[in-house]
This record gives structure tokens, sequence and C-alpha cells, in this order.
């Protein structure tokens, strides 16, 4: 069986800045995938590139076995329509409501009666733990958290079976951010979703993410967690072994 | 595909098989519905063929169990339930337990009769209108009191953000402005020559367009591109900063917006417009030259002497001095309906037709409330 996504020899460049040089990334499936990176390391223009929202120089990038570098816009259109995005602000349409919004792929790519289109629009609400009453109201009412929960249930709109999170967690407090990530492990579980996710946040990483793809001098280094922290490259150590990291390290390692 | 009934007597056995996605929702709940529950005492359900059930054909057969449930029967399912319609269950029971009580909806005013209704909503649009109006009146105000405060601390007055406005409003908009004058003048003249010339007074096509274009068109027409370009540049510009929440950083950083975004715009196209106004009278009767030139022969120098003898020493000034008061009107339409927005791109949108449908308007009012001034004045 092929990969969910593979990424071979990808090469971004914008004019003579070279952001990716032959990245190479491999999501298997029922994973949840970790995207990290310092700042600026291009990590949301692999997003981007995946996405098809901007092409590469070179290389291919394969969504359930299919190369979509050469794909025509209604063939990618078909792969969209496989997979959910939440993007880091939540992107939400500000003028729609979340049920709006929930619908609006629904509207694209399904043929629904207006009472199921409302009934599945609610379920989804319900599945990310949104109160119904939020589904009346515009993005610029919601919570921080909220937007996030809505996002993710317009990215559950079409069921996916692969989904991708730019930041899911950035911008919530602790707490918030760990219920978040307790409903990505939910979902992941129950819905047997594949995950690809962008992320700084370390505690996300330690209580989500099965392998973790680290993109250091323009590749990736990915592998398993317990390995991928006593890879030698600098950036790595600083970033698992900083000061931050130390307290999450020590679980890992008497969990393990 | 999809759903296969048998009935038994009371019993009803339905065999599930294919795929059971987003995609096949509608077929699969018209098949569902299309199946007769009443007189079914057991249903039973075999899912056991289902390629793929997702979330969304599991919400078609949690509907049907549902119903057939309500009919009075008793469901079973062949091999265990589907995983999905246990996730189904918690969610909603979930959601069910974390209802908040919705606010009381509010008191309904039906008691009245229909003459205190129409009463109740005039006013209440009466005040709502009265609000608005000192809404815009508080803007102009603070903008005022921030520009006259602003001149009188030169620092505060932000001359680069002001040539930078300058520019953008006013050089970048030359070509257009020179090149409408020099069309609308050209037409003018061509229409008044074929009309003239019939009455043998083809010199008084100079006067026309000389005075046509230097009291009103030249000002006019340059309001109304300036209307269509900046008002709306400042609206959107503004409008998305605040949607960004640039505005509230510049507030909590101890900034006046008023001061960087507001003044600065406003003070620039009060510049700018009287310029753009100079060169359409200057294009304008130039291309007043270039028709009388071609189409009725008439030599440049004898074009400029008629041109003199045509003006009063006002005629180029009562159009100019127009300009920095159309000015304002378009650069206060466009900055308050920017600030205006609050939450939404569709919000954004409305706002920036809003203030360049009413620069227009304003524009064209005050040039009414001028023509009237300078009769009285006699000018």
């Amino acid at each position: 069986m092929y990969p969910v996504v593979e990424v071979k020899g990808l090469v971004n460049r914008f004019g003579t800045q070279v952001v990716h040089d032959g990245l190479d990334m491999t999501v298997e499936r029922d994973e949840v995938f970790g995207i990290v990176g310092g700042s600026g390391t291009g990590k949301s223009v692999l997003l981007r590139t995946i996405l098809g929202l901007q092409r590469p120089q070179a290389g291919e990038i394969r969504i359930d076995g299919q190369d979509i570098t050469h794909m025509d816009e209604r063939q990618l259109r078909e792969v969209k329509s496989h997979y959910g995005v939440s993007f880091q602000s939540g992107a939400l349409y500000s003028g729609l409501t979340v049920r709006e919004n929930v619908q609006l792929p629904m509207l694209e790519y399904l043929r629904l009666s207006p009472q199921a289109l409302d009934d599945l629009a609610m379920l989804k609400i319900r599945l990310v733990g949104l109160n119904p009453g939020a589904a009346g109201k515009y993005p610029s009412e919601l919570s921080g958290g909220m937007v996030k929960r809505a996002a993710l249930a317009r990215a559950l709109a079409l069921d996916p079976r692969l989904l991708f999170l730019d930041e899911p967690t950035s911008g919530l407090d602790p707490v918030s951010a760990a219920a978040f990530d307790d409903l990505v492990l939910y979902l992941q579980r129950e819905l047997k979703l594949t995950i690809v996710m962008i992320t700084h946040d370390l505690d996300s990483i330690f209580r989500t993410c099965n392998r973790v793809g680290v993109i250091v001098d323009k590749r990736m280094v990915s592998d398993t967690l317990a390995k991928i922290v006593d890879y030698p490259n600098p950036w790595i150590q600083e970033y698992f072994h900083g000061e931050r990291a130390r307290a999450r390290l020590g679980e890992l390692q008497h969990g393990t | 595909m999809g759903v296969e009934v048998r009935r038994n007597a009371d019993a009803l056995e339905l065999a599930l098989s294919g795929e059971w996605g987003a995609r096949e929702f509608s077929d699969l709940d018209g098949a569902l519905h299309a199946v007769e529950i009443a007189g079914a005492r057991r249903v039973s359900i075999d899912a056991r063929g289902v390629g793929t059930l997702d979330l969304t054909g599991a919400w078609a057969l949690h509907q049907f169990v549902a119903r057939a449930r309500e009919a009075g029967a008793e469901v079973s399912f062949a091999g265990a339930a589907p995983d999905q319609l246990r996730l189904l269950d918690e969610t909603l029971k979930e959601a069910d337990r974390g209802v908040e009580a919705l606010p009381p909806p509010a008191p309904a005013g039906a008691t009245h009769g229909p003459v205190v209704r129409l009463l109740v909503r005039v006013g209440r649009r009466s005040v709502a209108v009265a609000g608005r109006f000192l809404e815009g009146l508080a803007f102009v105000g603070r903008s005022t009191v921030t520009a006259f405060l602003a001149t009188l601390r030169p620092k505060h007055l932000r001359p680069i953000s002001i040539a930078r406005h300058v520019y953008d409003t006013g050089i970048t908009a030359l070509p257009i402005v020179a090149l409408i004058a020099f069309l609308i003048s050209v037409i003018i003249a061509y229409m008044s020559a074929t009309q003239l010339r019939g009455l043998g007074a083809d010199i008084y096509v100079v006067d026309l367009v000389t005075i046509g274009v230097l009291r009103e068109l030249g000002v006019l027409l340059t309001s109304i591109i300036v209307a269509g370009r900046s008002g709306s540049a400042f609206a959107a510009e503004l409008g998305s900063m605040k949607l960004n929440q640039e505005v509230d950083a510049l507030v909590a950083t101890g900034v006046d917006p008023f001061e960087v975004l507001v003044v600065p715009r406003l003070v620039a196209l009060t510049i700018a417009l009287p310029l753009l106004t100079v060169v359409a009278d200057l294009v304008g009767l130039a291309g007043g030259a270039f028709l009388c030139h071609f189409l009725l022969d008439m030599p440049f120098n004898q074009y400029v002497g008629r041109v003199n003898d045509a003006i009063a020493s006002t005629t180029f000034w009562v159009g100019v001095i127009k300009a920095p008061v159309f000015a304002l009107l378009i650069g206060f339409a466009g900055c308050y309906r920017g600030m205006q927005v609050r939450s939404s791109a569709r919000e954004l949108g409305r706002l920036v037709t809003v203030a360049v449908v009413q620069a227009i308007f304003l524009v064209i009012l005050a040039d009414a409330v001028f023509a009237v001034l300078f009769m009285k004045l006699d000018i």
C-alpha cells in the first residue's frame, strides 16, 4: 500500500532564494505526522505546495498515490475534495456563519437536501465540541479556540481521510491547546484519519504526533519522536533539549 | 448496490453494500427513505457488506434507525453495529449535555395598536438616523481637531506619510485625469462646433470650452475620478487595517489612528486635488485648441487670444477654489467608511461601495451649492 502523502526531491525557489532543495517526506496511513522547523525554514511553503496552492520547481508530490504536480485544475479539484485543511488563523469566511462555513464544501461537492445539509453541518459542529448555539454566529463573534474548532469542523465537512492542520494550537492557552490536542487525537482514532500538522507547540508534538519531520538545511529528516530527539543536528538538539523541552522529554523517557 | 430490502411477514431485513460515503449520501438517503417501515416489528440490518462507511454515510443510517425505532420497530444488527453509529450517538449525547440555555426571546410588543407601532418604527428609525449623523459629525470633528493640533506641532503632521499619499492620489492619477479632461473637452468642442457653425458663430466654441472646463468640468471630472480611485482606496486600506486589527494595534501602542491614518490622507488629498484640477484645466484647454485647429482651422494664437477674452479674472479660480472642498468631502467619505468596518470581508465591500457613491454624491451636491453661491455673489 502506498503512503498517503509522499514528497520526493521537492525544490522550491523564489528568485535566488532556495527554500527547499531535494526535500523528501512520507506520511503513512493512520499516523499523526508533525512538521517542525525554525521560522523561515519553509514549513508553510511546504504545506502550500502539498495543497497545490503553488507549484514546485522540481520534485513530485503524491497524495494517495497520485502525482499532483502535473495535474490540471479539474483533476486537482477532485484530489482536494479528499482532504481537509485547517489554516493557521482559521481562515473562516468572515461573511458567513459557522454553519454556512461548514456547509460551503458540502454545497460544492455533494448533492444534499436543505434538511440533510443542516443536519450534517450541525453534526460536524457538534463533533468538534462546539456548542450548537455557535452555529449561527459569525467568525468575528467567536473566541480563538472556537475559531480553531470551527475551522476543523469545516475541514471535516466532506469526511476526508486526510487532514492538514497548520499550527492548530497556536494562540491558544495551554488548557485549550491540550483540549484541542485531545480532540484531534479523538477524531484521529474514531474517524481513522491521517493527520499532517505543522506545529511549534512542543506539548502538542509530544501529545499527538507519532512521527516528526524536521526541516533543516532545506531538507527534511523524519523519524519517530523517540529517535528524532537524539539526532545530532544542532537545531534539533536545541529544539528538543532546550529549556522548554526538558520537562517534556523526561515524560517521554519515563513513558517508554 | 446500496440497500437491499427483504420483507418477511413483520420482519424487515436490510442488506447494505457498496460505498457509504459523503458522495453517495443523497442516493443512500433516498434509498433508505423509500424503505417502508410501517408494519414492521423487527428490523435487522446487515452492514457487513459495506466498503467504507464514513460519518455522513453513518448519519443516513442513524436517521433510518431513529425512524424505525420511532415507528415502534425493534432494530438489530447482524454482527456488531458499525463503530461509526456509536461515535454519532456519543457526539449527539455529549453535545446535548453541553447545550447552554439560549437567551429568552425578546418580549414581543404585539400588544400595541397599528398607530403606536408605526410611531415606534418612525421613532426608532429617526433615532438611528440621528445617531448615524452624529457619528459622522464626530468623525469630522475629531479629524479636524487632530489636524489642527498636528499643525501646531509639525512633528505630528507626518510629512512622509502625506508625501506618499500625494503621490498615490495625485501623481499616479495624472495620466487618467489628463486623458479624460482632453477627451471631454474635445467632445464638448465638437458638439458645440457642429451646432454653432450653422449660426456662423464658430468663435464661441472657444468661449464654451474655456468657461465650461475652467468653471465646472475640470474640477468636477477630476473629483469624480479621484473619488473612484482614492475614495475607494482610502476606505479599502483603512477597512482592511481594521479587519486585521492594525488599527487596534496603533491605539494600543498609544498612537492616534486619526493622526497617522486619517489626517495625512485628508491633507494629501487637499493638496493633490487642486493640483490635478489645474492639470485637467490645462489639458482641457489644449483639447479645445486641438479640435478648433483641426476642425475649424483656427490658428493657435487666435485660440489663445479668444481664451483671454472669454475668461474673467475669476473664471479659473472659481473652478480651482472648489477643489479643496471636494477633496475634503472625498477624503472624509473614504476614511469614515473605512473606519466603520468591523468584522467581515463583505462589510468591507459594502462600505467601500458606500464610500465611493457618497463621495460622488457629496461632490455633485457641493458643486450645486457652489453654483448657487457664485450666482448670488455674481462671480
